[in-house]
């Protein structure tokens, strides 16, 4: 058997809401390799958090099958999904979420707080560790309240490594930053990517398709595309001939 | 995720929002602070009562002849005889819990010095009498069995009796003063008591042998009283019980017919006296615990607003691992730090303002270290119970939804 990070087969989630059934997701089924970097693209209301929520055992789909580095979630409790989330995801969200008035060494280490195997020490030392690697070394001891949208959200991303996951699910990361700002992002996904991370990285604009290595496209809760892309686009390339904005 | 680091969050929270924690911990802190100060002022009050009882004797057991019936009327209970010189005798001669032992009588009367005179009480008693209501001679000497056999004409006078009938500080000792008619040679004079806790002189008092003031004043066989000290505080109900058998038997008192003496030790009185200021104590510390409830409320509806607040923040924890018991400690310590730390500042500030009521009202206060304990156990368990609801609802949060909270 291949190296499957995610197996879903026929994933269906329905929401009640008073007397109606919402069927936001209607049979997916797909699997992603270790060190993929997947968009998965669709107009909104089309699902794509609702399959990012199943992925990233946050929720529970109302029937089919989930294999996350081949360990069935289905049958998982509350409290045994909770730590497969802090050993084996790192998320990352369009509204950041950072805590306030909190350093961004702090707001990293913040998953190894949960996870009673990692010394004080280790903690910082990776903390620190992830803060270089998304280029925010000399941001260290910044307050979450002093930093930009986008150095928050590469805090964001560093807290997203820190536990050194099997894959980084990003829900519209790029979302509420400008476009310069977002290629930068992107940029940093490229080099995870290259690193050989796997990332799922949820989106409506379909632009950000051609920087990733496979695109599934969702459209009323089902796949109507799966395309791999064999010429994948370097956002490096792209941002450096974007003109410079001084600020006027 | 550890404790220490638990409260690291927590502090990490309170510290994001100081004037807001300690508005919540002022209900805690007037709480506990009035519940400190308001039992120490009982307390105190209640210690007061209690010490100038005890000064009155080491203790004292009080006999005196009781509402008996005869021939269906009540009579009054000074004019009973039923006390004899015998039971005196047969209590001293068959009792093992008391250390000392006086028959009493007593006279008002005037007495005179030359050209003063006072108004005061002689009190015939026997040596024991000395023992039992913690009097010592400071000048001359007690009398003695002799005297008491005797029916010797000799007193011990308190310190008011020699301020008023010697007025130019002449030397009491030897001198003859009369009482009434009868001539009195002053022997001792008593260390000086000051006044009680009711406000009388306890050195307004002539002691002389019981013999001499039953037979030469009062003209009388029968005793007033008798009073009595147990060996300890612990012996003095057995010593009640002694004392009401020897009795019984010797007025041929039937079983189920009811004594025809009466008495009283001096717990009793203590715990008569003192029952009053138990009740203000109780009083007192209900209003204060009252204020705590509320001081409560205040933090559970704090902690309401704070997981509110923090819907985002904790759908994030959990998103990254946070599991449903990690929040609710997050919270519940949150809650606690604030009721035990309130409850900190509340007991420095009770002590502190039970030591101003002292130094400044002169009142009597005392600070039991069982009530810093006590506010200290309900500021925690406050802190729990009133946090747990609020920690509770965070815990059980969807992450989803925490996460999307605007
Ligand atoms: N908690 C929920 N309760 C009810 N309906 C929901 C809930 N979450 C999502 N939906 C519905 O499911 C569909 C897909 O939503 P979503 O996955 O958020 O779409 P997308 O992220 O692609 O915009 C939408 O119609 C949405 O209204
Ligand atoms: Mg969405």
């Amino acid at each position: 058997m291949e190296n499957y990070i995610i197996r879903v087969e026929n994933l269906r989630r329905d929401f009640v809401v008073g007397d109606e059934t919402v069927h936001a997701l209607r049979g997916v089924s797909f699997s992603i390799r270790e060190g993929e970097f997947v968009t998965i693209m669709g107009t909104s209301g089309s699902g794509k958090s609702t399959l990012l929520n199943l992925l990233g055992c946050l929720d529970t789909p109302t029937s089919g099958e989930y294999y996350l580095d081949g360990f069935s979630v289905q049958k998982m409790s509350r409290n045994e999904r909770a730590t497969l989330r802090n050993r084996k995801i790192g998320f990352v969200f369009q509204s950041y979420n950072l805590l306030p008035k909190t350093t961004a060494l702090e707001n990293v280490e913040l998953p190894l707080f949960y996870n009673s195997e990692v010394s004080a020490r280790e903690r910082h030392r990776r903390a620190e560790q992830a803060l270089i690697e998304v280029g925010l070394a000399d941001r260290i001891h910044h307050r979450s309240n002093q930093m930009s949208g986008g150095q928050q959200q590469r805090v964001a991303i560093a807290r997203a490594l820190v536990n050194n996951p099997v894959m980084i699910l990003a829900d519209e990361a790029t979302g509420n930053l400008d476009t310069r700002t977002s290629f930068e992002i992107l940029t940093l996904f490229q080099k995870l990517y290259n690193e050989g991370r796997t990332i799922v990285f949820v989106t409506h604009n379909p632009e950000i398709a051609q920087f990733s290595s496979r695109n599934i496209v969702l459209r009323d809760g089902k796949i109507t595309e799966d395309t791999p892309n064999t010429n994948v686009k370097s956002a490096k390339e792209v941002l450096d001939s974007l003109p410079v904005d001084n600020g006027l | 995720m550890n404790y220490k680091n638990l409260i690291k969050v927590a502090l990490k929270a309170l510290s994001n929002n100081k004037f807001r924690g300690f508005l919540t911990m002022l209900g805690i802190i007037i709480g506990v602070g009035s519940v400190i100060a308001m039992l120490a002022i009982g307390q105190g009050s209640k210690r007061s009562i209690r010490e100038q009882i005890s000064e009155m004797g080491s203790n004292m057991i009080m006999i005196h002849p009781g509402t008996g019936r005869f021939g269906g009327v009540r009579q009054s209970a000074s004019s009973m005889q039923t006390l004899k010189i015998e039971d005196y005798k047969t209590i001293i001669n068959e009792t093992s819990y008391i250390s000392a032992c006086s028959p009493s009588v007593s006279s008002s009367g005037q007495a005179i010095y030359g050209a003063n005179n006072t108004p005061t009480t002689i009190y015939g008693i026997n040596q024991d009498y000395m023992d039992i209501r913690k009097y010592t001679v400071s000048e001359g000497e007690m009398f003695t069995d002799q005297d008491v056999i005797r029916a010797a004409k000799v007193c011990v006078v308190g310190q008011t009796i020699v301020d008023n009938l010697f007025p130019n500080g002449e030397d009491p000792l030897g001198k003859t003063i009369r009482f009434g008619k009868i001539p009195f040679k002053i022997i001792g004079v008593l260390t000086s008591k000051g006044y009680n806790s009711m406000g009388m002189d306890q050195d307004d008092l002539i002691l002389a042998p019981y013999t001499t003031v039953q037979k030469r004043i009062l003209a009388i066989t029968y005793l007033q009283g008798i009073f009595a000290s147990a060996i300890t505080e612990e012996l003095s109900d057995k010593a009640i019980d002694e004392l009401t058998a020897i009795l019984r038997q010797n007025h041929n008192i039937r079983p189920g017919d009811e004594d025809d003496f009466n008495i009283r030790s001096q717990e009793e009185l203590s715990s008569m006296m003192s029952s009053t200021s138990d009740l203000m104590t109780v009083l007192l510390a209900c209003i204060a615990g009252i204020s705590l409830l509320v001081g409560g409320i205040g933090i559970m509806n704090i902690m309401y607003v704070s997981v509110t607040e923090r819907t985002r923040e904790i759908g994030l924890r959990m998103s990254i691992g946070a599991k449903g018991r990690h929040i609710l400690w997050q919270f519940l310590i949150e809650a606690v730090i604030i009721s035990v730390m309130g409850g900190i500042i509340g007991v420095l500030l009770g002590v502190g303002a039970a030591a101003a009521i002292k130094y400044i009202a002169g009142w009597p206060v005392f600070v039991q270290p069982y009530s810093v304990i006590l506010s200290f156990a309900v500021c925690t368990v406050t802190g729990i119970f009133f946090g747990w609801y609020p920690a509770k609802k965070a815990s059980n949060l969807d992450p989803i939804e925490a996460i999307r909270y605007e």
